[in-house]
């Protein structure tokens, strides 16, 4: 296994997904190569870093007034039943 | 209507749907409210532009109001309202998609074009990423940015699958893409947001 064939097999390996023998032909890989070793942790922050933006912090007051105003002017009137829906 | 006289209860979910699929129009107030924050999160992962984030917000409330008679309650609202704004800010995406995407070949690692295939370029040592409150603010904020330079089409993938934790099978669905299409615009994705996170987080970068 080269470093492009290491690099490519990435995802499939954090996923559990690679083959039992080329799962060890790429944990081999890892301990002989320090670059790649580097690459893997990188890989593997920036997957936690994005993680880290999932929007739990939302504050009502971000929401600007005129906007709930559209959408509640927006909303169908009449008896609520809608002819498209079957 | 008036905005300010949030002093009463909060319905609980049954009264509230009830109330909704009765067309009661503080029911919908209620709905808007309590989700919008949370939604119009969700359409800027989407949308960088803000107003196409609202719009978008918008374009699922009237999803949402339209299709409440067929709310079973088998998922809880504040779901079933995501499930809406994330295709609500797919199909927005789909519509502002213009000119040709940035390259994302650029962001990719480069090899050496022998048989060894080592890394051209010098993978240097990362300060540590997951640390104290106050820096996690700070990483959200350059996470954040760095996202909202992905070529659409590698940020929808990335905001499905890393941020909203959906599954493969799920986002093909979704994309209208092959599990194989996914998984490779994925592993693309994120080697792209490492290569643009690279210069934040080297060791001694500010
Ligand atoms: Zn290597």
């Amino acid at each position: 296994m080269n470093c492009r064939e290491f690099t490519s097999f990435i995802a499939d390996w954090l996923d559990g997904e690679l083959p039992v023998g080329q799962a060890q032909v790429f944990q081999a890989h890892i301990a002989m190569c320090p670059p790649c070793e580097m690459y893997l942790l990188q890989y593997q922050s920036t997957v936690e870093l994005a993680r880290l933006c999932q929007p739990e912090d939302a504050v009502p007051g971000e929401v600007p007034e005129a906007l709930i105003q559209a959408i509640l002017a927006a909303r169908p009137t009449g008896d609520g039943s809608d002819p498209t829906q079957p | 209507m008036s905005p300010g006289d949030g002093t009463r209860e909060l319905p609980s979910e049954t009264t509230l749907v009830r109330n909704l699929k009765e067309g009661e129009a503080g029911a919908f107030e209620v709905l808007v409210r309590e989700n919008s924050p949370r939604l119009l999160a969700v359409a800027r992962r989407y949308l960088p532009k803000e107003a196409d984030a609202q719009d978008a917000v918008q374009d699922a409330f009237l999803s949402a109001f339209r299709g409440m008679a067929g709310f079973t309650g088998a998922s809880k609202l504040s779901t079933w309202l995501h499930r809406i704004v994330v295709n609500a800010s797919l199909m927005k995406l789909r519509t502002r998609r213009r000119k040709p995407e940035v390259a994302i070949d650029d962001l990719l690692p480069r090899f050496e074009n022998d048989a060894s295939a080592h890394h051209l370029d010098v993978i240097a040592a990362w300060r540590e990423t997951a640390p104290d409150e106050l820096t996690r603010d700070e990483n959200r904020v350059l996470v954040r940015a760095a996202i909202e330079r992905l070529p659409d089409s590698y940020r929808e993938v990335l905001a499905l699958r890393d941020i909203e934790q959906l599954d493969t099978a799920d986002v093909a669905e979704l994309l209208g893409v092959s599990k194989g299409v996914v998984k490779t615009r994925l592993h693309r994705a994120r080697q792209a947001l490492r290569a643009l996170l690279d210069p934040h987080f080297r060791e001694g970068a500010p």
